[in-house]
C-alpha cells in the first residue's frame, strides 16, 4: 500500500460550527496528527470552493485519504465522495467527522466542544489507514411503482407515474379509493365541490391502462431491497365476482340486512350488508360485509335475495381471500390519517350527549349525498338555530396531540359558512384558540366570514354541558369558554356543537411502517428523511411520502407531496440499474470451520452453508450489511467491508487517544 | 484514585438508521448534553462486537453506550434482536472480568428520539461521573511495564 497521506478539512459552516468550535486551534493540531499531510479550514466546505480544495490536494499534493469535519454524514458525504471520486480518489477512502450535529450544536462550552471536535476528528484520522477502496454494487432496478393507499395523495402519485409511462400498482384497503377527500361536500377556500373535483381523478385513475387497481386489498409482507422490493398482497374476499359484477347495485336494494352503520357516512346513515360505498366508488363493484351477511356469518339467510337480483350471476360466497406477489422498484406510502376521535375527552360531551357531533360528520351531514341530503338538522330532524364549532379539539393539547393538525381552522371556516349559506337565520359561534389560516386564499376567507355575520370568540372551550343554569340554556347544549378578548367566562347556549377534531396517525401506522422498513416520527406520523430538504422520502432509499401519512395537511399540500413522491419514484425507477454500497460481509472460505452460527442469525438469509466444502457463504446480491455475522462468529471471520473491525478498533483508539 | 476533576470518557456505538439519526435530531433540535460521548457508528448495533466493547475500556473508556433501533424497527428485519441477545452475554463477560454494573448500556433510541438521546447520554455521563474512572487502560500499561 502506497503510503498514507491524509488530509483534514474543518468546516466552518458559517458560524454553525466555528461559533462554538476554534477552529483555528483544532487545525493547528490536525496538521500534527499521524499520516496527516494537509489540515485546512473553510467557511462552507459544501460550496464550490470548498470541494475544489479537497480535489486540488488529491490532484497535486498527492492527498489519497480525506477526513471532512462538517455536518452529519447523512446530509454531504454524497457530496465529499463525489467531489474525491471526480478528482481521482476512490470514495470509501473519505471519512466525515460529524462535528456540527454531535458537538458544536449540542455543547455548551467552547472549550469543551473544541476538545470533543479533536476526539471525534481522531477517531477518523485513526480509522483511514484501514479504509479499502470499495467500488459500489450494481443492481437492477424494477421499473414499476406501488402506490399504498387511494386516497387523494395516492390517486395524484399513481396518475402521475401512470402518465409518466410507468406501470403503476394501487393497493386501497377500502372497496373504494377516495379517501377522506371523497366524503366532503366543499373545499375550502374556493368552495369546489370536492366530489367534482375528485370523482374525475379516481375515474382517470380507474380506466388508466398503466394502473393496476388492487382495491380492498392490503399489504401483507415487503422484503427485497432497493429497487427490487417484493410485496405480497392480500386481496380480501369480496364473495362478489368483481368481473361479472356490473356494479348496477340491484343486490344492495333486496338485502334483508340494512341498518348496517355505513362507514362512508361515518355511522350517520345505513347501509345493506351487500353495498357500494357510494354511487361514485371506482371501482363500482359491489362487496360483501363478511360479518354481516346473513349466510356469511351466521351460515343462514333465507331468502338470499341477493343471488337471483344479481343478473350477472356475480355473487360467490365461496370466494376466499387471495394473495398476489407484485415486483416493484419503488413504493409511494400515502395512507392517509384518522380524525382524533373526540370520545377521548369527555370534556365535549361527544357519545354522551345528543347533538354533539364530530366534523367529519358534519361533513357527511352537509353533503347532498349525505344522510339527510345536505340538510343541517338535529337529531330531531329540526333545523340548529345556533350551533358552536370548536376548534383545537385533541389538537395543541398537552394531554392529547401537542401538534397543530393545521386544517381544522380552515375547514371550520368552512363549516360556518356552510351553514349561514344552508340556515341564513341560524347563530354561528367559533370558539378558536389562534385562527390559523396559512394558505393561499385562506386569510381573505377568513376575513369573509368575518363579514357573513359568523361569531368568532377566542378562547379554547372549556366543556360542553346539557345543565341549564338559566330559562334561556333550558334544553339546549350550552358551551362553556373563557373568552380572552372580553377577559370573562361565557356560557353560550346552542342546538348543536361541532368538535373541529384533530388529524392522527393511523392507528397501524407504526405497523404498517414496520411491515416496509421506515420510522416514525415521535408523534406517530411517518418519519421523512429530511424535514425542510427531503419531505417525501424515507429513510429506506425506494419509499417515498405522500398526504397526511406523513403529517396532517390539507388537500392542496398533500397533492404538491404526491408529485414530489412521484418524481422522486421517477427518478428512481427511471434508471436501469442503483449504485449500493458494498459494505457487505465477506467469509475467507481458508478461515471458516462451517460451524453454521452465522446463517442462522442473519437477518435476510444472506448467509447459506456449502456441505460439499464445509464453508458458510456470503450472497452477495442478498445481504444489506447490517454485519451481525461479523459480531457473531466466534474465530471472526465474515468481516464487513467498510466495517472492518481494524477500522473501528482504530476509531476507538482514536477517540481515546485525545 | 482520585476522581478530582473526573471526566467521564464514554465510547457510543450508534446504529446508523435509528440511533445515529436520534443523535443528529439532538443536534439539528439544538439540545444540550455533556461532551463526553464520542460516537461511533455501525450499520446495525448488531454489529457490536463484545470485542469492541472491552477495546474501547482497554484503551481508557469509563463506559460504553450501544444504542440501536427500538424492536421490531431494525432496518435489518431483527439485527437489533441479536443484539438483545447478546448483550446479558457481554455484561456476564464483563462481570466475570471484574467490571461494576452501569459501566455498560443499551438502549432502544429512534430516530425520531432526539430528546432521548440527549437524556440518555446526560444521564449515562452522571452515572459513569458517579462510577469514578475505571482505568483499565492504566492498569494494563502498568502490566505491560511490570512485564517488560
Amino acid at each position: 500500500m502506497a503510503e498514507e497521506k491524509i488530509a483534514v478539512y474543518i468546516c466552518h459552516c458559517g458560524t454553525n460550527i466555528a461559533g462554538k468550535v476554534d477552529v483555528e486551534e483544532v487545525t493547528r493540531w490536525a496538521a500534527e496528527q499521524p499520516n496527516v499531510v494537509v489540515a485546512r479550514e473553510y467557511k462552507y466546505m459544501c460550496s464550490d470552493p470548498g470541494q475544489e480544495l479537497i480535489q486540488k490536494d488529491i490532484k497535486e499534493n498527492g492527498v489519497n485519504r480525506v477526513v471532512v469535519a462538517a455536518c452529519s454524514p447523512t446530509m454531504h458525504e454524497p457530496t465529499f465522495r463525489k467531489a474525491a471520486a471526480d478528482a481521482g480518489l476512490n470514495p470509501f477512502l473519505v471519512q466525515m467527522a460529524n462535528i456540527r450535529e454531535h458537538c458544536s450544536w449540542v455543547t455548551v462550552d467552547p472549550d469543551e466542544a473544541t476538545a470533543k471536535t479533536k476526539r471525534i476528528l481522531s477517531a477518523q484520522i485513526h480509522r483511514l489507514p484501514f479504509n479499502q477502496a470499495l467500488e459500489p454494487i450494481e443492481v437492477n432496478v424494477n421499473p414499476d411503482v406501488l402506490v399504498v393507499g387511494g386516497g387523494i395523495a395516492g390517486i395524484e402519485a399513481a396518475l402521475k407515474l401512470a402518465d409518466a409511462g410507468k406501470k403503476v400498482f394501487l393497493v386501497e384497503k377500502d372497496p373504494s379509493i377516495g379517501g377522506h377527500m371523497a366524503m366532503f361536500d366543499k373545499t375550502f377556500p374556493t368552495l369546489d365541490c370536492s366530489a367534482c373535483i375528485l370523482t374525475p381523478k379516481m375515474s382517470a385513475l380507474g380506466k388508466h391502462p398503466n394502473v393496476t387497481l388492487l382495491a380492498y386489498s392490503e399489504v401483507d409482507e415487503v422484503s427485497g431491497y432497493v429497487g427490487n422490493f417484493k410485496v405480497k398482497v392480500r386481496r380480501k374476499a369480496r364473495y362478489v365476482d368483481t368481473v361479472k359484477c356490473t356494479g348496477c347495485a340491484a343486490c344492495t336494494e333486496v338485502c334483508v340486512v340494512r341498518k348496517v352503520k355505513s362507514e362512508f357516512d361515518v355511522g350517520l346513515g345505513f347501509r345493506s350488508a351487500i353495498y357500494i360505498p357510494f354511487p361514485q366508488a371506482v371501482p363500482l363493484r359491489a362487496t360483501i360485509d363478511a360479518t354481516k351477511c346473513l349466510t356469511l356469518s351466521k351460515g343462514k339467510c333465507a331468502k338470499q335475495p341477493c343471488v337471483p337480483a344479481c343478473g350477472p350471476e356475480a355473487i360467490d360466497f365461496t370466494q376466499q381471500d387471495e394473495f398476489i406477489d407484485l415486483d416493484v422498484g419503488a413504493i409511494i406510502m400515502a395512507t392517509g390519517f384518522e380524525l382524533w376521535n373526540p370520545e377521548q375527552d369527555q370534556r365535549y360531551g361527544y357519545g354522551r350527549l345528543e347533538n354533539v357531533i364530530s366534523s367529519l360528520e358534519f361533513e357527511r351531514l352537509s353533503n347532498a349525498s349525505g344522510p339527510t341530503g345536505g340538510h343541517i338538522v338535529c337529531k330531531n330532524g329540526e333545523a340548529p338555530k345556533s350551533v358552536a364549532i370548536l376548534h383545537c379539539i385533541g389538537s395543541r393539547d398537552e394531554n392529547h396531540q401537542e401538534f397543530c393538525s393545521r386544517v381544522c381552522c380552515m375547514y371550520s371556516l368552512k363549516f360556518a359558512h356552510l351553514i349561514k349559506e344552508h340556515l341564513p337565520e341560524t347563530e354561528v359561534y367559533e370558539f378558536y384558540i389562534d385562527m390559523r389560516t396559512f394558505g393561499k386564499g385562506y386569510e381573505e376567507f377568513y376575513k369573509r366570514l368575518m363579514d357573513e355575520g359568523v361569531n368568532f370568540v377566542r378562547g379554547r372551550a372549556a366543556e360542553v354541558t346539557n345543565v341549564a343554569l338559566s330559562p334561556e340554556e333550558q334544553g339546549h347544549l350550552v358551551v362553556k369558554a373563557e373568552d380572552t378578548l372580553l377577559g370573562m367566562t361565557r356560557r353560550v347556549p346552542v342546538d348543536m356543537v361541532i368538535l373541529s377534531a384533530g388529524l392522527s396517525p393511523r392507528k397501524d401506522a407504526k405497523e404498517v411502517a414496520q411491515t416496509f422498513g421506515f420510522g416514525c416520527s415521535a408523534n406517530g406520523f411517518y418519519l421523512e428523511r429530511h424535514p425542510k430538504l427531503e419531505p417525501a422520502s424515507t429513510m429506506t432509499d425506494g419509499i417515498f411520502l405522500a398526504g397526511a401519512c406523513q403529517y396532517p395537511k390539507d388537500i392542496p399540500d398533500a397533492v404538491a407531496q404526491a408529485g414530489a413522491a412521484a418524481a422522486g419514484a421517477l427518478v428512481f425507477v427511471n434508471h436501469e440499474t442503483v449504485k449500493v454500497e458494498p459494505t457487505i460481509s465477506y467469509i475467507d472460505p481458508e478461515k471458516c470451520s462451517g460451524c453454521h452460527i452465522c446463517v442462522g442469525l442473519c437477518p435476510h438469509a444472506a448467509i447459506q452453508y456449502n456441505a460439499e466444502k464445509n464453508v458458510a457463504e456470503v450472497i452477495q446480491a442478498a445481504c444489506k450489511g447490517c454485519g451481525v455475522c461479523v459480531a457473531a462468529c466466534g474465530s471472526n471471520v465474515p468481516q464487513q467491508s467498510g466495517y472492518l473491525d481494524e477500522q473501528i478498533f482504530a476509531e476507538i483508539e482514536g477517540a481515546l487517544a485525545v | 484514585m482520585s476522581t478530582d476533576g473526573f471526566e467521564p470518557r464514554i465510547i457510543g456505538f450508534l446504529c446508523r438508521w435509528c440511533s445515529y439519526n436520534g443523535a443528529d435530531l439532538a443536534g439539528t433540535s439544538r439540545m444540550k448534553y455533556p461532551p463526553n460521548m464520542v460516537p461511533i457508528k455501525t450499520n446495525c448495533s448488531g454489529r457490536v462486537d463484545p470485542t469492541h466493547i472491552m477495546k474501547a475500556l482497554s484503551e481508557g473508556a469509563d463506559g460504553v453506550l450501544i444504542a440501536g433501533c427500538h424492536p421490531g424497527d431494525c432496518h435489518y428485519i431483527n439485527g437489533n434482536y441479536r443484539t438483545a441477545g447478546r448483550y446479558p452475554m457481554t455484561e456476564l463477560l464483563l462481570e466475570q472480568l471484574g467490571l461494576e454494573p452501569g459501566r455498560v448500556r443499551l438502549e432502544w433510541i429512534s430516530a425520531a428520539e432526539g430528546d432521548k438521546f440527549a437524556k440518555t447520554v446526560t444521564e449515562f455521563t452522571e452515572q459513569i461521573r458517579a462510577l469514578g474512572p475505571l482505568g483499565w487502560n492504566t492498569m494494563l500499561d502498568a502490566e505491560e511495564a511490570k512485564s517488560a
